[in-house]
């Protein structure tokens, strides 16, 4: 396999050594990678002295080694859409980032919406005075009994800013079609211009509920680059605090799953239990969401005797009432009714877009990252399998349960090693020049993957953050397929999914 | 005089026992809820408000929320709170109780598809839909009460010789026809299972999606006309169950709300304990007490002849 080059999670590689094949071979093995199985971590363009080029990040089906290969290209080229569906995300914001335009798109529509940064002709002619979402040609469904049910961007409650339209026959949803790009920040691009020291802030901010998960894959990727030293201890308190945002969002999301259906009491403990999480986060970095915590080369909060005390007496006291809430919610029967065999999204379904994270291992696809491509102490910590694979609400949802009680195992085995972390100095450095390194680690939504290209000079020449999200939207959209519609917010919370992460 | 002292007093009373539920539900969910004086105040504040309309509503939008309060202020003034007797009472009145609270909803639905909105018009689909399927249990209700006493009246179920309670003379078949009622207690109020009124999911919302667009005095009168009707299908169960029977009215005003109140607080727990259904099961669940009186009605036939 002389056109993909076998690398791991966070290795440097010199952008050289990465296989550069015309486009029509890279689109066949690409292809053929992809329908043996194989998923696509990353695939996006990037522009490098004034030629655009394609760069794809393959995981194989197995998800034991992930591949990585390139291209040129030109102002358009062949989609591989077309062949499989995998691609259908990528390529759309291909189209939107560098004005590319896949041929022969099924679907090609805004992903965001934003100029794209090669001041191309706009795929999608939009001039972007107008306001989002511009030129977007929704699905629409004919018929006498067929009506259109629009909701928001604006929603009730507190919720992220995104749009969805249904095509429904009386409750029953034929379509559902998510147009997002409202929370567009241009993170990547802010990534590639901002002063070194401000990255790690940015990265906390991709999407809020997700900090450690991708800040950790951007400090990995600079230590990687810039051959930082991590130790021990820091590595520890790293995967404590990405196991405490895991819980604590979990917790969150059976809370407010049992509240979707109006039972109330496991919502309202599950709430304050969730808070109680947290508060623990605050124990070990000062911040209830984990900001300020890992950095390149360390974390900037030691954890002492004082803090693994805090942490392992709260961890004993709440294991119990997390345990019992959850025989609360899984017992009821009327709970069970309305959480099986609503939003099922089938496992060739979830296999053909790729679902990652609870989501996918919902439907049967096994793929944790943790497992897959350890990173910080995940190596040598046990990993979990669930068994219940309906692709359910049902599913998603004991998925979840059975997660939080292997994080709490984890952080459990974690606290007992008492390495204690080295003091955080902030140290000046310089990424490797010409080099590429991707990385990737399980956020409490599923894959999180940063991938960072450097210019001869050692500058961040393109930086390319992909979400969960990314994948899992088109997963709701597929679990509403011949749903009622009054059934939307229960699939819509049991994925959970980032409007942020995903609009960048 | 006893009549008026007694409909005021179910008029100032009303808005406390919506709050009983809350506060049955966020204790069990281990919280303090809110005060017990809380929908005065909401009822005070909203008042003090403007309303709001949209420009592509007509009249129809206006008068939804007047006609639906005034349909359930009538609902006091027919029936006989504790035993009191109404203001006003006559022969049939029950039918056209039923049918003046078919009319509040009527007009709640054509103010809903006034507004034009998609989801009014799913929720008054659904709020008609499920309310047709209310109204045979109602109906079959007022046969079987009809066949026990002779007589169409509230004023006459509840007085006289043929008092209809547990302890009455069909005490047992009646237990079926509390817990059918109770069922449409719980469907006509849009309580969970059926619907859940705490929600802020328009998409899974029945009633509550209807008057979304009310605001300030017409979304107070909407919301005292639910109230008003909670206290009328309470206070009919109450009738039903309260075994007690004392001389003194203020003794037996004291029991019957006692009793009210028991009421409103099974249906915190219920709500607690219970998840939503999926919609295509609530309809079963409607239809469901029509069976129980149904089934009420052919035994009552085998008794009488």
């Amino acid at each position: 396999m002389d056109n993909l080059l076998k690398i791991s999670n966070g290795q440097r590689i010199d952008r050289k050594n990465i296989p550069h094949i015309p486009f029509e071979t890279l689109r066949q093995e690409l292809v053929l990678f992809a329908n043996k199985g194989g998923n696509i971590v990353q695939f996006f363009a990037y522009e490098d002295k004034g030629q655009s080029k394609l760069l794809a990040v393959l995981r194989n089906k197995q998800n034991d080694t992930l591949y990585v290969t390139g291209c040129d290209v030109d102002n358009s080229f062949a989609s591989l859409t077309i062949e499989n569906e995998k691609f259908h995300m990528f390529e759309r914001e291909i189209a939107e980032q560098y004005g590319l335009k896949p041929d022969g798109h099924p679907w090609l529509k805004l992903v965001r919406y934003h100029a794209n940064y090669s001041r191309k002709p706009d795929v999608f002619a939009n001039n972007y005075n107008h306001d989002i979402p511009g030129n977007y040609p929704y699905f629409t469904v004919e018929g006498e009994a067929v009506h259109e049910v629009a909701v928001g961007p604006v929603h009730a409650g507190i919720i992220e800013p995104g749009h969805f339209r249904f095509q429904c026959v009386g409750e029953i949803v034929f379509h559902l079609e998510i147009q997002l790009g409202y929370q567009h920040r241009s993170v990547e691009t802010l990534m590639q211009s901002v002063p070194a020291k401000r990255l790690p802030i940015i990265a906390e901010a991709i999407a809020g509920d997700t900090t450690i998960g991708h800040n950790l894959c951007l400090c990995q990727a600079i230590e990687s680059l810039a051959d930082l030293p991590v130790d021990e201890g820091a590595h520890i308190v790293r995967t404590i605090a990405l196991e405490l945002e895991r819980l604590a969002n979990l917790i969150g999301d059976l809370g407010a799953l049992s509240h979707d259906v109006a039972f109330n009491p496991p919502s309202e403990y599950f709430g304050r239990i969730r808070g109680e999480y947290l508060n623990l986060s605050q124990v070990l970095c000062g911040s209830r969401f984990g900001r300020g915590l890992v950095r390149p080369g360390g974390v900037t909060h030691v954890m002492g005797d004082e803090q693994i005390k805090l942490l392992s007496e709260k961890m004993a006291e709440l294991t119990p009432e997390v345990v019992h809430v959850n025989d609360m919610i899984f017992s009821a029967p009327s709970v069970d009714a309305r959480f099986t065999h609503t939003g099922t999204v089938s496992y060739e379904n979830a296999e053909k877009i790729g679902l990652v994270g609870y989501a996918g291992r919902a439907c049967g696809l096994a793929y944790d990252a943790r497992v897959s491509f350890p990173t910080e102490c995940y190596a040598d910590l046990p990993a979990y399998e669930n068994e219940k694979t309906n692709g359910d609400v049902c599913s998603r949802a004991t998925v979840r349960r059975e997660e939080i009680m292997h994080s709490m195992d984890l952080i459990n085995t974690l606290l007992k090693r008492r390495v204690e972390a080295e003091i955080y100095r902030p140290k000046e450095y310089q990424l490797a020049p010409d080099s590429f390194v991707v990385t990737i680690n399980e956020g409490w939504r599923g894959e999180v993957s940063h991938c960072l290209l450097t210019d001869d000079a050692g500058k961040i020449l393109r930086y390319k953050v992909k979400d969960p999200s990314f994948h899992n939207w088109t997963g709701l959209a597929l679990s509403l397929r011949d749903e009622e519609i009054s059934d939307f917010p229960l699939c819509n919370k049991s994925f959970n999914l980032s409007y942020c992460g995903f609009d960048l | 005089m006893e009549s008026i002292l007694s409909f005021c007093f179910a008029v100032m009373i009303t808005p406390l026992l919506p709050t009983v539920i809350q506060k049955v539900k966020a204790y069990i969910g281990g919280r303090q809820g809110p005060p017990l004086l809380i929908r005065y105040y909401t009822m005070i504040k909203l008042f003090r408000k403007g309303s709001v309309y949209s420009t592509s509503t007509s009249f129809v939008f206006k008068l939804g929320p007047v006609v639906g309060f005034v349909t359930s202020l009538m609902l006091l003034f027919f029936f006989p709170m504790a035993g009191i007797e109404p203001i006003f009472s006559f022969h049939g009145d029950v039918l056209i109780l039923f049918y003046l609270m078919g009319l509040g909803r009527f007009f709640t639905i054509l103010a809903a598809l006034d507004t034009a909105s998609p989801f009014e018009g799913m929720g008054a689909a659904r709020e008609a839909f499920f309310a047709t399927l209310a109204e045979v249990t109602i109906f079959g209700i007022l046969i079987l009460f009809y066949r026990l006493t002779g007589s169409l009246s509230f004023n006459e179920f509840f007085s006289g010789n043929h008092v209809i309670n547990l302890m009455g003379e069909y005490g047992a078949l009646l237990i079926l026809v509390v817990v059918a009622l109770y069922i449409v207690m719980l469907t006509e109020n849009s309580r969970v299972p059926v619907d859940d009124p705490a929600t802020h999911l328009e998409l899974t919302m029945i009633h509550e999606v209807m008057i979304l667009d009310h605001s300030g005095p017409d979304l107070a009168l909407i919301e005292m006309g639910a109230w008003f009707k909670l206290l009328f299908y309470s206070a009919f169960l109450s009738m039903l169950i309260n075994p007690f029977h004392a001389d003194n009215v203020l003794l037996n005003g004291l029991i019957f709300y006692a009793v009210v109140t028991f009421i409103y607080i099974t249906i915190g727990v219920v709500e607690s304990v219970t998840a939503r259904y999926k919609m295509n099961v609530v309809a079963k669940f409607i239809l469901m007490p029509f069976i129980l009186v149904f089934f009420v009605i052919i035994l009552t036939m085998g008794v009488i002849q």
